[in-house]
């Protein structure tokens, strides 16, 4: 077996005493696209935070790379640096610019040097517009490149958010909730693009949503997290027959399926 | 009115008050249509626009509030203040009455001194004072701007900070230990480069060369605000999580804002000293930050024009409003504030748009035939 392209061993991460995360094992393969799933609070932000810099560990390692001479330590690490090795995160709530046109929020997540000389003296070549109008018509805003990006709908703000992360070119994404706020079909096209982009990329997807959970799954592995750690994994059907899965889940008077 | 329309009337705007300040007004003040006291008036007014720009460029473009301008403005005009405290030489009170042989600032003999502070000397150079008006708050916004910013100290918090630190340095400039005049600060200044300051041809100079720094700005925030680094200070204005999980490391890009911010509020400050004819303590209290603030406030911020148009309204305001109603001008000041906050947020320069529907339905009565609007 390869070496994964993120390693998380033997994490924790407490909180005013609160255990968010204890003694978590995670490794995702390159070009995998995994689904995590699990009951609210079962740590499933905080893995992010502390896979993108946000939080510290209090103790465990993360690594980052599939090279064991060049892979990175990213717990010495913090936002911005983690983000420049090629981990782009999508936020629950979409996140964008939005005072700046559609178009704006693409040349700010476009990937090259991100100093501040960089940006007061470099402009757009031809070959990062046209790879930005490619992006504006895969996220199907084409006709809304300047827009303000507040002016857009709910499920285009996510596709807006997913486009920068694109234009980033990362090596791993880390997506949380894409498809909340959408309409089916959005959610279904949204699916679809993660599996198009899985491959090239390894996507590490946070989800509620069974059946987009089910649709993106397919034949791999699912990871459910309960209670800061791993509670099992899985493909799709085994998790959902899994024992303890259904307990986690309908012990808090949530049904495993919608 | 498409982009391009608005950017050409917004060109010629600029171009015609750029023209009119800086030779039109000279002009008529040269052949005296227009008297000296008004030269001065206005070049006071144009130092304070700078003052404006540089909150603006922190708290209109990039969600920093910064309560700390002042004591940039002030100690630009302390550095060449300095200069000119020694440009007065022969012409001191103690030295017409022969008590002053080394020629020092009237305020040191005054205080016993009876040779210059080392740190004083260099300043008898004036390229050494006008890079001192540049370093010194570029230097200071530097060092604390690396704290803050490394802290991560934002919001409310670093208010409060600049604003302890403005306090805390006209605390210092008010002790006479400073040695930089205490309560008293700077005053009666008599020459600039060889120039008598008591000559409307001089104060003329000044206002010239205030109005072409003004000029210069200007165009430096609009060059800007149109490249990607004006795009990222908008976006941590706007979500500066987004932005550092983008791969910015937007401390850097807050430093370089507010270091810049610094300098252009001090240069303001440097040419308001020999304009006003002085510089003390006063000027770097808290409270002459908020004014700024009110000043970008009501002009409009996070635009271009908007801390101008709002330091010079409230500025002319303040010269009318002191003279005839002088006990009500900060009802006055505050009852403005409000006002454009509740009802005026985008500020002065956005009232054009907001008449542009009144101003039609008001038309539309006149041509009902025509009232199919051509876009």
């Amino acid at each position: 077996m390869p070496r994964a392209i993120l390693t998380v061993e033997d994490v924790s991460k407490t909180y005013d005493g609160f255990k968010a995360i204890s003694n978590l094992n995670f490794y995702l393969q390159e070009g995998e696209l995994r689904v995590v799933i699990g009951p609210n609070g079962a740590g499933k932000s905080t893995f992010f935070d502390l896979i993108t810099g946000r939080a510290k560990p209090d103790k465990g390692k993360i690594e980052f790379g599939s090279d064991p001479m060049t892979h990175s330590d990213l717990t010495g690490m913090n936002e911005y640096e983690i983000n420049r090795l090629g981990i782009s995160r999508k936020f629950q709530t979409p996140s964008v610019y939005g005072e700046h046109t559609v178009w704006d929020n693409l040349v700010l997540s476009i990937k090259g040097p991100r100093g501040v000389f960089a940006s007061l003296f470099r402009k757009l070549n031809s070959t990062e517009r046209d790879r930005l109008d490619e992006l504006l018509k895969l996220i199907r805003l084409d006709g809304k490149r300047e827009w303000k990006a507040g002016l857009l709908a709910h499920g285009e703000k996510q596709w807006l958010e997913i486009g920068m992360l694109l234009a980033a070119e990362p090596k791993l994404l880390l997506v949380d909730e894409p498809a909340a706020g959408m309409t089916d079909e959005e959610t279904h096209r949204t699916g679809e693009l993660l599996i198009n982009l899985s491959g090239k990329h390894s996507i590490v997807v946070v989800e509620h949503d069974m059946a987009f959970v089910k649709q993106i799954a397919r034949d791999g592995n699912v990871t459910v997290l309960h209670q800061g750690t791993v509670l099992c994994e899985g493909k799709f059907d085994e998790v959902q027959s899994n024992q303890k899965v259904r307990e986690v889940y309908l012990g808090r008077g949530k049904h495993g399926t919608r | 009115m498409s982009a391009a329309s608005s950017r050409k009337i917004e060109f010629i705007a600029v171009a015609v008050i750029a023209t009119f300040l800086i030779v039109g007004l000279p002009l008529l003040n040269a052949y005296g249509f227009v008297d000296n006291f008004w030269i001065n008036v206005w070049g006071k007014y144009l130092c304070f626009a700078l003052l404006a720009i540089s909150v603006d460029l922190l708290w209109g473009y990039t969600g920093l509030l910064s309560l700390g301008q002042s004591m940039f403005f002030a100690l630009g005009g302390y550095m060449l203040g300095m200069h000119l405290m020694l440009m007065i030489g022969e012409e001191g009170v103690y030295a017409k009455a022969g008590k002053n042989p080394e020629l020092l600032p009237d305020f040191m003999v005054f205080l016993g001194h009876t040779f210059l502070p080392a740190f004083w000397r260099p300043f008898y150079s004036f390229g050494f004072s006008a890079l001192m008006v540049v370093l010194v708050p570029g230097l200071l916004a530097l060092a604390f701007g690396f704290l803050a910013f490394r802290s991560r100290i934002k919001g409310v918090y670093f208010s409060i900070l600049t604003q302890a630190l403005t306090y805390g340095a006209a605390l210092l400039f008010f002790r006479n230990s400073m040695l930089m005049g205490g309560n008293n600060g700077f005053t009666d200044f008599k020459f600039i480069l060889g120039s008598d300051l008591r000559t409307g041809a001089t104060q003329r100079g000044l206002f010239i060369a205030t109005a072409v720094t003004l000029l210069i700005v200007y165009l430096l925030i609009r060059w800007l605000s149109h490249t990607k680094f004006g795009l990222v200070q908008r976006a941590i204005r706007d979500g500066e999580n987004r932005v550092l999980f983008s791969g910015y490391a937007t401390a850097h890009f807050k430093l370089f804002i507010f270091t810049l911010s610094a300098a252009i509020a001090s240069v303001g400050g440097a040419l308001y000293v020999p304009q006003v004819g002085g510089i003390n303590p006063s000027v770097m209290t808290p409270e002459k930050s908020l004014e700024a603030v009110v000043w970008v406030a009501v002009g409009g911020r996070g635009t271009l024009l908007g801390p101008i148009l709002g330091a010079i309204v409230i500025n002319a305001l303040k010269t009318w409003a002191t003279v005839r109603y002088p006990d009500y001008w900060l009802i006055i000041l505050g009852g403005l504030f409000i006002l454009v906050v509740l009802f005026l947020p985008g500020g002065l320069v956005s009232l054009p748009k907001r008449l542009a529907p009144l101003w039609k339905k008001f038309r539309a009565p006149a041509a009902p035939t025509a009232s199919t609007p051509a876009v």
